[in-house]
């Protein structure tokens, strides 16, 4: 008997471990759910830390077999303090959970994934595949490339020429799609249906979505055990939110930290606010967008877990909110400015809804705040295209140098008196 | 006038392994009647205790969300193809 099953997330009923996303009784998405009887005398603080500095570290809540042997050490990335971000936006007590440094390929995607190929090998699956807006393409072509596995990757044809660059290095085949990411994404539900592959965002959907669990078992294990007061976390199509409180409802439940409340904020771009909106409106009903944000990663229109996430953030009361592309630039480089963390587009949401939330007394200085950076800015670099002059070159002699100090200095001063 | 449906893998274990039909339906909700017709025990599955489409289920014509066309207002053209998807696939984050 395995540890976990399927099981339906509105009507309840159980589907064993198979690969498969949708309730045949009432066409609803399927979850992974545990034994957590079994896993309590295997998910314990001892035996977490004698693990891998991975998020392998959490296998026994993860759906894969007890006797899997990981092959990418993704996760476990730094949760920092961000004194000087918190400065900036009158926060006092403010984290950043940063996976722009996940393993292998930059982004939080690389957990999800991790979890998603276990399961496809486990399947028997010889191809797999996913519709992507370019970090879950870079992910699945890296960890592919690692297990052998054969990919079909479908993008946006317009993405990012890094995110389709940094898929294609890996020997993935990819599929450039006309249209946006939901054309994309309803083109995969098809192929699953057609070919016999594993598709992590399709009938993996469920495996793949427990490895954002981790993020949340990651936060409170390096909060010394403990939960935070707020969560800030980006949207897209909803789910990282809701598993991170999964993760958290999980460690209350097995006496891993003391039971707490903790709010969730969920952040979107204008351009794609179809979640934000939903929660300022105080609906569950997820009225469908037509994207346009220079935040591709975040950019469905029609978020899947879109109700959950409302769900989540309504019932812990927390808030979202939604800020311009503007914003988001200067997020970017509020963020690199001021605690030496570059993150990519999705991060300059998250930064930028952290600080009006703040602004707005929605999160209050004192109150323990974690915000998850979920990308690198490495790989949207086009979005800072012009932000920064290019100063004229210097000949190799000291003087020179002395007059570039000397003009640098009086610049700083002006702008500074400016301010 | 008739449009080309095509049905999920999901919905084949109450239709019998049909996936595609045609129908001369106005609209969706002339097309979901004429579904529920065809295929009765695919209704209980369709449709929640309220009576209503289940909220997951998601209709697209010739690659746009009906949603964006006018969701239940949209009159059908002769040649539309209208694909039914349970539930959409999901990002993760």
């Amino acid at each position: 008997m395995s540890t976990y099953e399927l099981r339906c997330r509105e009507c309840g009923r159980t589907y064993g471990v198979q690969p498969l996303s949708v309730c045949e009784e009432c066409f609803s998405p399927l979850e992974v759910a545990y034994d957590l009887e079994y896993a309590r005398t295997r998910f314990t603080r001892e035996r977490i830390s004698e693990g891998p500095a991975s998020m392998w570290r959490y296998r026994a809540l993860l759906p894969v077999a007890e006797d899997y042997l990981p092959q990418t050490p993704s996760g476990f990335t730094p949760l920092v303090a961000a004194p000087r971000l918190a400065g900036r936006i009158g926060a006092r007590n403010l984290y950043i959970k940063n996976d722009a440094v996940c393993m292998p390929t930059l982004s939080f995607k690389d957990r999800v994934v991790a979890v998603a190929l276990a399961n496809a090998q486990a399947f028997g699956f010889d191809t797999v595949g996913c519709s992507s807006t370019g970090n879950l393409a870079n992910a699945v072509a890296a960890h592919a490339a690692r297990l052998g596995l054969k990919t079909y990757i479908l993008v946006p044809a317009d993405l990012e020429p890094a995110k389709i660059l940094n898929t294609q290095v890996y020997g993935a085949t990819l599929v450039r799609v006309e249209g946006n990411y939901d054309h994309v994404n309803r083109l995969s539900t098809q192929i699953a249906d057609r070919y016999n592959w594993g598709f992590v965002n399709v009938n993996l959907r469920p495996y793949y979505a427990e490895g954002s669990k981790t993020v949340g078992f990651e936060i409170a294990e390096q909060l010394g055990w403990r939960l935070p007061d707020n969560v800030v976390v980006p949207m897209a199509g909803g789910s990282l939110i809701t598993k991170i409180r999964k993760a958290f409802k999980e460690l209350v439940a097995l006496g891993l930290v003391a039971d707490k409340s903790v709010r969730f904020f969920g952040a979107q771009a204008t351009g794609c606010s179809p979640i934000a909106k939903a929660v300022k409106n105080g609906t569950d009903v997820i009225e469908p967008q037509r994207p346009h944000t220079i935040a591709r990663s975040l950019a469905i229109g029609n978020p899947a877990d879109g109700i959950y996430a409302a769900r989540a953030i309504r019932e812990t009361g927390g808030w979202a909110e939604d800020v311009s592309d503007v914003e988001i630039v200067s997020a970017i480089q509020e963020l690199a400015e001021t605690e030496g963390i570059f993150t990519e587009t999705a991060g300059g949401v998250t930064t930028a809804v952290t600080a009006r939330l703040y602004a707005h007394g929605r999160i209050q200085p004192d109150e323990l705040t974690v915000t998850c950076i979920t990308g690198n800015g490495l790989k949207t670099t086009d979005v800072l295209h012009g932000a920064y002059d290019q100063s004229q070159a210097i000949r190799p002699r000291l003087a020179d140098f002395e007059n570039f100090v000397e003009e640098h200095t009086a610049v700083e001063a002006f702008s500074l008196s400016d301010r | 006038m008739s449009v080309r449906v095509l049905l999920p893998n999901a919905f084949q274990k109450h239709t019998n392994n049909v996936r595609e039909i045609a129908s001369t339906a106005a609209n969706l909700p002339e097309l979901v009647n004429e579904i529920e017709g065809r295929f009765p025990a695919l209704r209980p599955h369709l449709r929640g205790e309220d009576g209503q489409i289940r909220r997951f289920i998601n209709f697209y014509v010739n690659e746009e969300d009906i949603r964006f066309l006018g969701n239940e207002k949209y009159s059908f053209q002769d040649g539309d193809e209208v694909l039914v998807i349970p539930s959409i696939a999901g990002g993760s984050c």
